[in-house]
């Protein structure tokens, strides 16, 4: 634990998980999203638990952010509120 | 009502970092978690059952209901999804 | 926030030489690689579920650049409800298996009894076998999801 790495990453998540709030494009919504799986997955990897980066990786920042967009493709890009 | 919702939010926020002060330092050796059943699994992984990665041991063979219920969890999302959106003439 | 309402019909996205060369190249490698992570799990990080998610990263991956037809050319949709339900069947199936040969249930140790390697190393097998039913039921799993929200049910055309 680099606790100056750990003070970005942690930095950088509060910041992209509240983006992801307030975003009203949801394809926008969905990549920042995305940023936010793959700095956890970063985190994870920094705390030594590089199974489960590795599951974070590749669902968090990989699939699920294909199935999101794939998603909005075929519903709406407009938040409702 | 959107003010009731920050608020209340703030407090279980403020709540939750409170209660990190009672958490054991990171990688703390005499944490409840790390003295329960991981040194057993930690020693005995490689004797018992000839797999060097003690996740993987864990994951397959101590804990396989936990895995089996996991893939059996993702089938059913799979299988919802399907019953869901696929139609039959396709 | 300034944002774009138009319907994803009206862009004008075509076949990309660029990005098609590209993805042919890479997805052999993808799948080595998945195929590496289940095989592999017992000395790295990694297993059956994420080898499974990289394997079917790869054929989403296929449908994005190419169609969802050339998809479903190279992973039918048989094929697929087959490995899904193959996958959850060897893993259970070992379980049962092995509280059939005289053992308790997932005690991969007990499968002794059918060929003669030794408990500790069948434990090592079992946990193998068991990886590969997780990587088949994920991979087939992933593929076909991104496939029905993608299509919205008819596979026709994706995205």
């Amino acid at each position: 634990m680099i606790w100056q790495i750990d003070l970005l990453l942690l930095t950088l998540v509060v910041i992209c998980g509240v983006t992801t709030i307030f975003l009203k494009d949801l394809l926008a919504a969905t990549l920042v999203f995305s940023v936010y799986s793959f700095l956890m997955c970063l985190l994870w990897a920094e705390m030594g638990a590089v199974d489960v980066a590795f599951t974070e990786a590749t669902v968090g920042a990989g699939v699920s952010t294909m199935l999101f967009i794939a998603t909005i493709l075929r519903t709406t890009r407009r938040s409702k509120d | 009502m959107k003010r009731i919702a920050l608020i209340s939010t703030l407090f279980a926020g403020a709540l939750l970092i409170w209660g990190t002060r009672d958490f054991p330092s990171w990688g703390d050796p005499n944490a409840p978690a790390s003295r329960h059943v991981s040194p057993t699994y930690i020693e005995r992984t490689v004797e018992e059952t000839h797999i060097p990665n003690a996740v993987t041991s864990v994951l397959g063979d101590y804990r396989g209901y936990d895995t089996m219920f996991e893939t059996v969890v993702i089938f059913c999302a799979g299988i919802v999804v399907i019953s869901v959106l696929r139609r039959p003439d396709a | 926030m300034k944002t774009d309402h138009s319907l994803p019909q009206d862009r004008p996205i075509g076949p990309s030489l660029i990005i098609e060369v590209g993805v042919r190249i890479m997805i052999p490698f993808i799948q080595l690689f998945g195929l590496y992570v289940i095989a592999h799990g017992h000395y790295s990080p990694g297993g059956g579920f994420q080898g499974g998610v990289v394997l079917g990263a790869s054929f989403i991956l296929m449908a994005i650049a190419f169609d969802l037809k050339t998809s479903l050319r190279f992973f039918s949709l048989r094929a697929n409800a087959v490995m899904a339900s193959s996958g959850v069947f060897i893993y259970t199936g070992t379980g049962v298996l092995c509280a059939l040969v005289g053992g308790m249930f997932l005690d991969y140790s007990a499968l002794d009894a059918i060929l003669t390697l030794g408990p500790v190393e069948w434990r090592s097998m079992g946990v193998f076998i068991v990886e590969l039913g997780v990587g088949l039921a994920v991979t087939a799993i992933m593929a076909s999801l991104f496939w029905d929200l993608s299509s919205g049910g008819d596979m026709d055309k994706g995205l």
